[in-house]
């Protein structure tokens, strides 16, 4: 190295991290192709793009996980045709990954310094935790902690792990902090603690990549936004074009028309097919809701996670029984007692969790489409195959399911053709009332698209749709009116005209909007 | 047939040539049609357990329901007077209301399946014994019942009754368990209950119908065994018969953890159990180490199929990278 004054001033404007034409092949699949960006430090880079993209790749490759097959990487003015795990962190670049890493049993100290404890003298090895607390101390301040160095991870907030996880990636020195999906399990309000860390990294001259599909959080910290597309880069935009249109259209390449769709004028209400009088959720038992679902509507329910959305669907459904209030469908009273009753009325719901709850994944995808209607397949009992094979034919015609054939395993599907698979298997029957939780979590862009146009025809024919929904754009985007709850209870209705993103906040803190 | 239980048939082929090259004994009629009399005694047993284990469950209380139904249909029929189909009948009945039983405290009580069948089996082997003061149910000298008998100890052209009662249960099991809505349901709550739950299946129910079938089935062996071997003593009839059935069921390729094995690997499962008991015998291994070599064999054939399953994998992987790499120097 060279430490003439001039290279100094140079390093100041030069990259941290540079990549040149990096090309990475797998069986089948070029998953990055002569990809090049750079970082500079004290920059905050957006990096978006739909699953299957790339992003993977490159984190990958930058973590020192993966090999590129060609292409350059400078770290720090230093050229590599690849990066090992130890040169990868040895430079100073560290991950905070969507699944956190933390061991919740011990405390915060312990986690940003576990393996590397200051010990004290002696033959025992004992950690020194006077000295371990003075060291965490600052670390905390620095990403704005409001919690202790000997709190138990297992009490924090997800955003409050996170936080912790990027203290841990500060006391490695990191000079280059990648957030993988940092916001997609948090709920709004601890989003905007994680944007603020982010900010201070920032101050601190240290350089982010912020991976995430929820735009509008990159939109308000990216200093820069690289789109990825097929595993080409599809664009950058500079700070000034930073905007959530440009950013989709360079991700699939085309603009959406769902988001005009939404801002069309208010449809005229059909008739309550749905309706909870003074419900009373497990979960909630003290707190009452009521709520109309109407036919033809797309009704979105928002709020924190934890304030009783998912509770309520699963007595909607007949999962959990309600401690107290009635249920109405078409205005008749409505006993449930188990799912096999909401589905018998035509009730259906789509589980947030697709994994556990909303498919089997060992089975078809014509075997997951007719089992809630297996009766309907069958001659005397006996499964009809054929029947079976048609009934998923269809769907995944209507849907564009795509599979090689409807008797693949859902288990290798993606997680868009998976949520598919969940809606066909309802569409193949009559819904009434269609209950989607977290219908597009984890979900790329243009399959999520698709679900927005598929929930809106089910509207249009007729059916009640319930959205619930943490992401506050496809709320805002996909809603005819949106319920808010809080702690267990409806805190207010919104409808089309008072639409906006600090009402729907307001109203999920238990606030009433202006 | 899938692979897994064809590798099992070879299997039981290669075993069987290697005991009749050793001991030509084991290809005399006599001996093919006793071991194939206690096959079709096993098999309707294990099919029972097999539906259970699909659900992901275990009956452990087989062995001591084969004591309890076998003492109480000799009594009826013997010491009561009791017409025999009456007494058939009543004690298939007995049987379901067991297996209904278990699968109301495990499905609506939601008491694990170990711990509900685990005290079945303490509970029924303490009824028999007290039911005949740790005496023994037996036939009064010349007592007879030659319809039953023939049903049930019988033989036609050679071949034992039982053996034929098994093959027409395999057959109406096969189509319940392979190609019927109910069969299809078990699957899918042995996959993933909950998610069958949230497909609006009523899972409750499909598995109490579980056990009530491993009940009926269990009765009915029941009433085999106690013709077969025509005296019971309630302490010992019947001991490890529940290990017998979730063997042979292990040995068929069902998974403990449910929604996993077919009908022809469980009746596979069990001609392998008893050939083995048979070769234990032919060969002069001392009896002694029945259950040793048993559970050898049982280690070695899972082990086998495990390491198998890990080898295919690879070679996959190998081939596919392979290709790629060809694919690329085409390039």
């Amino acid at each position: 190295m060279n430490y003439s004054d001039t290279s100094i001033a140079a390093s100041v404007t030069a990259p941290f991290l540079s990549l040149e034409n990096v090309r990475k092949t797998y069986p089948g699949v070029v998953a990055l192709d002569g990809f090049s960006m750079e970082v500079r430090p004290g920059e905050v880079i957006g990096l978006v793009g739909e699953n299957g993209a790339g992003k993977s790749t490159l984190m990958k490759i930058l973590g020192g996980v993966t090999t590129p097959d060609s292409g350059t990487i400078t770290v720090d003015g230093t050229a590599h045709d690849r990066l090992s795990v130890e040169g990868s962190l040895g430079s100073g670049i560290a991950f905070v990954h969507q699944e956190l890493n933390l061991f919740d049993n011990l405390d915060v100290a312990a986690n940003i310094f576990f393996g590397r404890e200051p010990l004290r003298a002696g033959p025992l090895k004992l950690v020194d935790r006077a000295k371990l607390r003075t060291m965490v101390a600052p670390l905390l301040k620095r990403v704005g902690a409001n919690f202790s160095a000997d709190t138990p991870v297992a009490t924090l907030s997800l955003a409050q792990q996170q936080m912790v996880e990027i203290a841990k990636a500060l006391s490695i020195e990191a000079r280059l902090v990648i957030l993988d999906e940092p916001t997609s399990s948090l709920p709004l309000a601890e989003t905007d603690k994680l944007l603020d860390v982010i900010k201070a990294l920032k101050a601190d001259g240290i350089s982010v990549i912020f991976i995430s599909h929820r735009l509008h959080e990159v939109e308000r910290v990216a200093d820069r936004v690289v789109v990825l597309r097929d595993g080409m880069l599809a664009g950058t935009l500079p700070k000034s074009d930073i905007g959530h249109d440009q950013m989709v259209k360079l991700m699939i390449g085309r603009m959406l028309k769902e988001r005009e769709k939404a801002s069309e004028a208010a449809r005229a209400p059909g008739a309550v097919a749905l309706a909870a009088k003074a419900i009373r959720t497990p979960a909630y038992p003290g707190r009452p809701v009521d709520l109309d679902i109407r036919r033809g509507e797309i009704l979105g329910l928002a709020g924190l996670v934890g304030s009783g959305r998912t509770e309520l669907a699963r007595v909607f459904f007949g999962i959990d029984s309600k401690l107290g209030g009635a249920l109405e469908l078409d205005g008749k009273p409505l006993a449930l007692g188990s799912a096999a009753d909401a589905v018998a009325h035509g009730i259906f719901l789509v589980p947030e969790d697709r994994k556990l709850t909303g498919i089997l994944l060992d089975l078809s995808i014509a075997q997951n489409i007719s089992l809630p209607n297996l009766p309907a397949h069958a001659r005397r009992s006996l499964v009809s195959k054929s029947a079976e094979t048609a009934t998923a034919e269809k769907q995944k015609k209507d849907l564009g399911i795509k599979a090689p054939s409807v008797q693949t395993r859902t288990g290798t599907l993606s997680g868009g053709n998976q949520q598919k698979v969940v809606l066909g298997k309802w569409l193949a029957m009559n819904p009434k009332v269609m209950i989607l939780d977290e219908p597009t979590r984890g979900i790329d862009i243009g399959a999520k698209a698709e679900i927005y146009g598929l929930m809106r025809a089910l509207a249009d024919a007729g059916v009640a749709v319930l959205m619930i929904s943490s992401d506050m754009e496809e709320v805002i985007g996909v809603s005819d009116r949106i319920a808010v709850m809080h702690e267990g209870q409806i805190s207010g209705i919104l409808d089309k005209d008072r639409f906006s993103q600090e009402n729907v906040l307001l109203l999920a803190v238990g606030k009433q909007p202006k | 047939m899938s692979k897994k239980d064809l590798g099992l048939l070879i299997l039981i082929l290669v075993v069987g040539a290697i005991v009749a090259i050793i001991n030509p004994r084991f290809l005399l009629p006599i001996n093919l049609a006793n071991t194939s009399n206690l096959i079709g005694l096993f098999g309707i047993l294990s099919i029972g357990q097999a539906f259970v284990i699909i659900t992901g469950g275990i009956e452990l209380s087989v062995g001591s329901v084969v004591a309890l139904l076998g003492t109480l249909f000799i009594d009826f029929i013997a010491v009561r007077g009791m017409e025999w189909p009456l007494a058939f009948v009543l004690i298939l009945v007995l049987g379901a209301i067991i297996g209904l039983a278990h699968g109301w405290l495990i499905t609506r009580l939601k008491l694990q399946p170990f711990v509900v069948t685990l005290c079945g089996l303490l509970i029924y082997r303490g009824v028999a014994r007290f039911y005949t003061a740790d005496g023994t149910a037996g036939f009064a000298f010349g007592q007879n019942f030659p319809d039953l008998e023939f049903l049930t100890a019988g033989r036609s052209y050679g071949v034992p009754n039982s053996f034929i009662a098994l093959i027409v249960i395999s057959i109406v099991m096969w189509v319940v368990l392979h190609r019927s809505v109910f069969g299809r349901y078990l699957y899918a709550i042995g996959k993933n209950e909950e998610a069958a739950k949230y497909s609006g299946i009523r899972t409750g129910r499909v598995v109490i119908a579980a056990y009530v079938i491993c009940g009926v089935l269990t009765a009915l062996s029941a009433i085999y065994f106690a013709m077969y071997t025509r005296s019971i003593s309630p302490a010992s009839h019947g001991q490890f018969y529940e290990l017998y059935a979730i063997a042979a069921a292990v040995l068929g390729g069902f998974s403990l953890r449910g929604g996993e094995g077919s009908l022809i690997g469980v009746i596979l499962g069990t001609v392998l159990l008893q050939e083995l008991q048979n070769l234990v015998n032919l060969l002069g291994i001392p009896s002694s180490l029945n259950f040793a070599v048993m559970g050898g064999v049982i280690l070695i054939g899972v082990l086998v199929d495990q390491q198998w399953g890990v080898f295919r994998e690879r070679r996959l992987m190998v081939d596919a990278t392979r290709k790629s790499a060809a694919g690329a120097a085409a390039e």
